[in-house]
């Protein structure tokens, strides 16, 4: 029997007083696809950055081909033919795919023979697996399944056996995703080993054999594949039985609260991202925008709450209309009810330097309960963030404590406490779980159909297609910057997925 | 690998950690001295002697301190923001027109007590403008604020030189200065309070009231930066200008608020030597404490109750310096901008440069005042 | 050609002046371009004009003083690189504070080693790096446009001058047709790239910076060694800052970045060509005005353009490894 491609023995690594990886065991068998599922802060990528040499373990053994060896950079993994796919792509954006490709593998002091060499090496790999991707495009104007091609190549270019993709389908459409599996199938018959890290248990039915899951910086089990289901994989990752759908009543949707007729957004670059889009949302529903990153979703909430530019359209909030073309003020649209928790909480939505309390008003810092001419009454800021504190269970329940010491999901539950209290018409929220521990995404989810019951108007975007389609009430598809389909909270996943990728769907009824 | 920033007491990050910072700051000082061909330990007794150790000489100590703590306010505010306001220089050397114009017109008309708010009124507004242009340059065009204001202290220079020997000199002057402003425009002086403690302070010692108006000053500056709605949209900003738009505040409108305020605060140095001592503007009153800021705001963290006692720490260097340069002729002033370089870099850019042992040295004596249980400690 | 004649004149103090301005300027493009942000190039280039000035004077040689000015610069750099790199302290405030350390040293070193008042002795011809005429300049003399192009302007410089201009392909082909050049150019614009191909981040920015220590101690020695017989307090004179600008308008590009310098350099030759003489309509400038020329210039320059000018992605961020 062949040795294991990789075995892990009794890893430890901590960062200060935080254990992440503890006492790990593992072993990845040679021509095989391992999925290493957990939640985010399980440990995953901390023991994958240990196995690419980014960081070395406090204690423990890696064993490659069955000999002890030491990894103390990522040099020494690829020596020893470990490549890695990273989540955000480790591409320098204005040089060449084969300017990316090479770089720290030039071989030569000058690039023009370096380059050359590159080139043909380039072709054959292309041709063998399937990658197909211009050598001379440059980077950033690729699309961003070409760009993971990229980072991929760049591992088989340094002759990696052994490879580890760090949530690689988060920003692919399903199809796309689809074609990624076929490539690591393909991958795996040319005798390949694959790690593939994701927290969609979808994804490991589909593609792995084996799967090991983290919890709290240990391996708690390992199961084949084929013998294991869905619901067993996502209890072992929480350690109790999940709900997978949160339990709501009947939508009751009133009069039209927001409502979005041809609305068109621009990026920086002067690249079209929202295009012609027209909704509306009434009170009493929530509408979820699903989507792959990158379709323009983010692009249509932040011209929608006022962080940027329309370059036409109308947007009536309450029948009155919103300035998104030209001077729309969030400070005013806060006046006018609407509420708005970022994507980005960390660089947006609170100041993680801030203490609580501050965070606590991020926003609503003029209005008159904290003020007094232009002082800030501190007592009524201080209370005022004890209140919600209490009545949204944010731990620990220091508001004099510095936000960057809180959890993501007390962080989340900070800046959801500050949106709904100041109970607006219409809240838009965007990815409000992402990096949240389950027992919070509970929470949060109880509290935004809570909103929908009262009768406001809730816009949710996700890339989660379980949160969707376990909130909505109804689904806009966005793809490329419109919206190419809607549907009700049944719609299947494969139905959303085609629609996701572009394919519309030419008889409704099948 | 990055190493986490490790935990102390609030005492050993606020008090301790800059303690060490200043203190090799001072030894690598010591050690130009040294290549200069004194000993480093004598200096630095003649240095202290000068500053504090008689009533005259603590009045010059705070007398310079004045300046340092009005220009490192500036420094501060704008720091606050996100800004590096290096132009305090400039700024505060054209408030010397600001205040001068003012003293010109009325100190033959006014008393001292109206002239006074009319001339902090003239310097905080020719600070503020120095800083606009820069200011709105930054938030306008993206043009580097740091060069900007630099650029700006040069062309200050070139503008006050040609105003001191054209058209506020008296004419048939020698001196590139303006005529000496009588009582309308001399503000009192404070050495009777501290006579009042005990202390023998010479009448000519410069002390004056605009040490009660910078301390007033660094109780404002606090105020407005943590306790009013301006503050918290300034800070805000200074750590993330994405949630500064997302919390609909104007990125233009504070980042020029900030700097005109930062430029008054600068400005209002000028009020010191002219009104308090001088009596008149002349060649390069400011002769650096608008750069001597940049070190006390970095020492003081940004917080006036740090840059008080940052400004009292430069004054004694100032005032001791003179003293050493009598008794030590190859250590002249410029000294001092070596030190303020060296506090520049240890406080703002080696800052966590000591952490690891500090904190090791914590870990050792007692392992939970950095957050480490004590079993743990042992066993790893 | 009286006219002709005066052009020439200018355009060759217009290279003159640019020497100190386009060495600074390529310095700060190799930080920058690995995603440090330099504002110590004044700082570097006074402290090498110093060592430069007082070593020649001390033993008598120009090429002493050139290895010590290199020597000081690249001492200086590394303090910035120690600060910004290892520290990842905050590369404006380390600039700064060696601008500082440098004015204040430069001067008070000065005095005590030469009593003069903060300068370096006068230089004799030993310590200076004489002007090197090209081959057939005399021959060419008289030959109208074409001799006076070349004996005029482009030969009868120092070494340094030449060095600077040939400095700028030199520069070009390291950034772009080397791998040296490509790793730099990556680590300024995506650190973890190169990190994760397992490229030490650091060592590749120790190295841009010391080639910054480099070019500016090339530069100070030019204004002391041969712009100059010695070094006077304060002799960069806000040159350093100058650089920078036009390295921003040049957009961190080699052969633009030379266009600036010499576009500087011709407006500081003609202002004090101008000096004294009345203008049209405006009548005499007062002097101190032309002095503030440069400083205005740039702030033109800065408002204008920069906006749309986009800097190497990193520059400026120090490079932690994500947890």
């Amino acid at each position: 029997m062949a040795e294991a491609a990789i075995e892990l023995v009794g890893i430890n690594k901590s960062f200060g007083t935080v254990r992440a990886n503890r006492d790990i065991n593992l072993v990845i068998e040679r021509g095989t696809i391992l999925g290493i599922v957990g939640e985010n802060g399980a440990g995953k990528s901390t023991l994958m950055s240990i196995l690419y040499g980014f960081y070395q373990a406090d204690s423990g053994e890696i064993k490659v081909g069955g000999k002890p060896v030491a990894i103390k950079t990522p040099n020494d993994a690829i020596a020893l033919g470990i490549g890695m796919v990273h989540q955000h792509f480790m591409l320098v954006e204005n040089f060449t795919v084969i300017e990316n490709i090479i770089l720290g593998a030039e071989h030569e002091p000058l690039l023009k023979k370096s380059i050359a060499k590159a080139r043909s090496e380039l072709e054959r790999l292309e041709r063998e697996y399937g990658l197909e991707v211009d050598p001379d495009a440059v980077v950033e104007e690729l699309p961003v399944g070409l760009q993971q091609r990229v980072e991929i190549l760049k591992a088989l270019y340094r002759g990696a056996e052994i490879l580890i993709l760090d949530e690689p389908t988060g920003v692919l459409t399903p199809p796309e995703a689809d074609h990624l599996f076929r490539i690591l199938r393909q991958l795996k018959e040319q005798g390949k080993t694959i790690v593939l890290i994701t927290h969609k248990l979808r994804e490991i039915m589909a593609i792995t054999d084996t799967v090991s899951v983290m919890r709290q910086g240990t391996v708690v089990a390992t199961r084949e594949t084929a013998q294991t289901t869905v619901e067993e994989l996502a209890e072992l990752m929480v350690g109790r039985r999940v709900l997978l759908r949160v339990e709501k009543g009947e939508a009751r949707p009133g009069a039209v609260k927001l409502s979005v007729r041809n609305l068109t957004v621009r990026d920086s670059r002067g690249v079209t991202m929202v295009s012609d889009v027209s909704f509306d949302v009434r009170g009493g529903e929530i509408v979820g925008i699903a989507g792959v990153a990158g379709n323009g979703q983010s692009e249509l909430i932040e011209a929608i709450s006022g962080i940027r530019r329309a370059v036409s359209g109308n947007v009536l909030l309450d029948g009155k209309a919103i300035d998104v073309i030209g001077h729309a003020d969030p400070g005013e649209l806060r006046d006018r009810g609407l509420a708005h928790v970022p994507e980005d909480r960390h660089h947006v939505g609170l100041v993680l330097a801030f203490e609580e309390n501050e965070n606590s008003m991020l926003g609503y810092h003029d209005k008159p309960q904290y003020l007094q001419g232009p002082f800030l009454k501190i007592d009524a800021v201080r209370d005022d963030a004890k209140r919600k504190i209490e009545k949204f269970d944010i731990r620990p329940p220091d508001c004099r404590l510095r936000t960057a010491n809180f959890s993501g999901g007390n962080q989340q539950k900070i800046v959801l406490a500050r949106e709904l209290e100041q109970d607006p018409g219409v809240l838009i929220v965007g990815q409000p779980t992402r990096g949240v521990d389950v027992g919070a995404i509970e929470f949060i989810h109880k509290q935004l159909i809570a909103m929908r019951d009262r009768g406001k108007a809730v816009l949710l975007i996700s890339v989660e297609l379980d949160e969707i389609r376990s909130l909505s009430d109804r689904i806009l598809v966005m793809f490329d910057g419109r919206v190419v389909g809607e549907r009700g909270p049944d719609a299947s996943e494969g139905e959303l997925g085609l629609l996701m990728a572009g394919v519309e769907n030419r008889e409704a009824a099948e | 690998m990055s190493t986490p920033y490790a935990k102390l007491p609030a005492w050993a990050d606020y008090g301790l950690i800059p303690f060490i910072n200043l203190l090799v700051s001072f030894a690598v000082a010591g050690l130009v001295v040294l290549l200069v061909g004194e000993n480093p330990f004598h200096a630095a007794v003649i240095l202290v002697d000068g500053a504090f150790g008689s009533g005259t000489g603590i009045a010059y100590t705070l007398y310079y301190a004045t300046n340092f703590i009005f220009t490192g306010l500036a420094v501060a505010v704008a720091f606050h923001c996100g800004l590096f306001n290096i132009g305090g220089e400039g700024q505060a050397y054209i408030a010397g027109l600001g205040v001068g114009l003012v003293c010109l017109a009325f100190d033959h008309i006014l008393p001292w007590w109206l002239t006074f708010p009319l001339a902090i009124l003239g310097a905080a507004l020719a600070g503020a403008l120095w800083a606009l242009i820069p200011a709105y340059l930054q938030a306008k065009r993206g043009s580097h604020i740091v060069i900007t204001t630099i650029m700006f202290n040069f062309i200050a220079a070139s503008a006050m030189v040609y105003l001191l020997v054209g058209p506020l000199k008296p004419r048939g002057a020698m001196a590139p200065q303006t005529r000496q402003l009588v009582e309308g425009a001399q503000l009192p002086k404070l050495g009777w309070l501290l006579q009042e403690f005990g202390l023998t302070v010479r009448p000519s010692a410069p002390l004056n009231l605009s040490f009660l108006l910078a301390l007033v000053m660094a109780f404002v500056v606090w105020v407005i930066v943590w306790r009013t709605k301006l503050g918290y949209e300034i800070r805000t900003m200074g750590f993330s200008s994405k949630a500064a738009r997302y919390a609909g505040i104007s990125e233009t409108r504070i980042i020029i608020v900030t700097m005109l305020i930062s430029g008054a605060l600068a400005g209002m140095m000028a009020l010191n030597p002219i009104m308090g001592d001088q009596h008149n503007v002349s060649l390069d009153f400011v002769s650096g404490a608008g750069f001597v800021g940049i070190a006390v705001a970095l020492m003081g963290r940004s917080h006036p109750a740090g840059i008080v006692p940052a400004a009292i720490l430069f004054g004694m260097l100032y005032q001791g310096g003179a003293e050493l340069a009598f008794e030590m002729p190859n250590i002249s002033r410029d000294m001092i901008v070596i030190i303020q370089g060296l506090v520049i870099l240890f406080a703002g850019a080696l800052e966590h440069m000591f952490r690891p042992w500090v904190q090791a040295v914590f870990a050792s004596f007692s392992p939970r005042s950095v957050g480490i249980a004590p079993s743990k400690a042992e066993g790893a | 050609m009286e006219f002709f004649e005066a052009l020439i004149n200018i355009l060759n103090s217009t290279i003159r002046v640019s020497v100190p301005l386009l060495l600074a300027c390529l310095a700060g493009l190799y930080s920058e371009r690995a995603g440090i942000f330099d504002i110590g190039l004044e700082g570097k280039m006074l402290a090498g004009a110093f060592a430069g000035a007082a070593a020649a004077a001390v033993y008598g040689s120009a090429w002493v003083g050139l290895g010590a000015a290199v020597l000081v610069s690249v001492a200086l750099a590394l303090v910035h690189g120690f600060a910004s790199i290892t520290h990842r302290g905050n590369q404006i405030v380390s600039g700064v504070a060696i601008n500082f350390i440098a004015a204040g040293s430069t001067i008070i070193l000065g005095q005590a080693w030469f009593n003069q008042g903060g300068r370096t002795p006068s230089l004799t011809a030993d310590g200076r790096f004489g002007a090197i005429d090209l081959p057939f300049a005399d021959a060419l003399q008289d030959v109208p446009v074409i001799g006076q192009i070349y004996s005029g302007l482009l030969s009868g410089h120092t070494l340094l001058a030449y060095v600077a201009f040939l400095a700028v392909p030199f520069t070009w082909w390291v950034l772009f047709r080397t791998r040296f050049g490509l790793r730099m150019r990556a680590v300024g614009e995506n650190p973890a790239a190169v990190d994760t191909a397992g490229i030490s981040v650091a060592w590749l920015r120790y190295r841009a910076v010391i080639c910054t220590g480099v070019l500016t101690g090339l530069a100070g020695c030019y204004m002391a060694l041969s712009q100059n017989a010695g070094f006077v307090k304060d002799m960069t004179a806000g040159r350093g800052y100058i650089a920078l600008a036009a390295l921003i308008f040049a957009k961190w590009k080699p052969v633009p970045a030379m266009f600036a310098c010499l576009l500087f350099g011709f407006l500081d030759a003609l202002s004090i060509r101008l000096q004294g003489t009345p203008l049209p309509i405006v009548g005499k400038v007062p002097v101190q005005f032309m002095q503030a020329l440069p400083y205005i210039l740039t702030v033109i320059l800065l408002a204008g353009f920069i906006g749309k000018a986009i800097p190497p992605r990193a520059g400026g961020v120090p490079y932690v490894k994500e947890r």
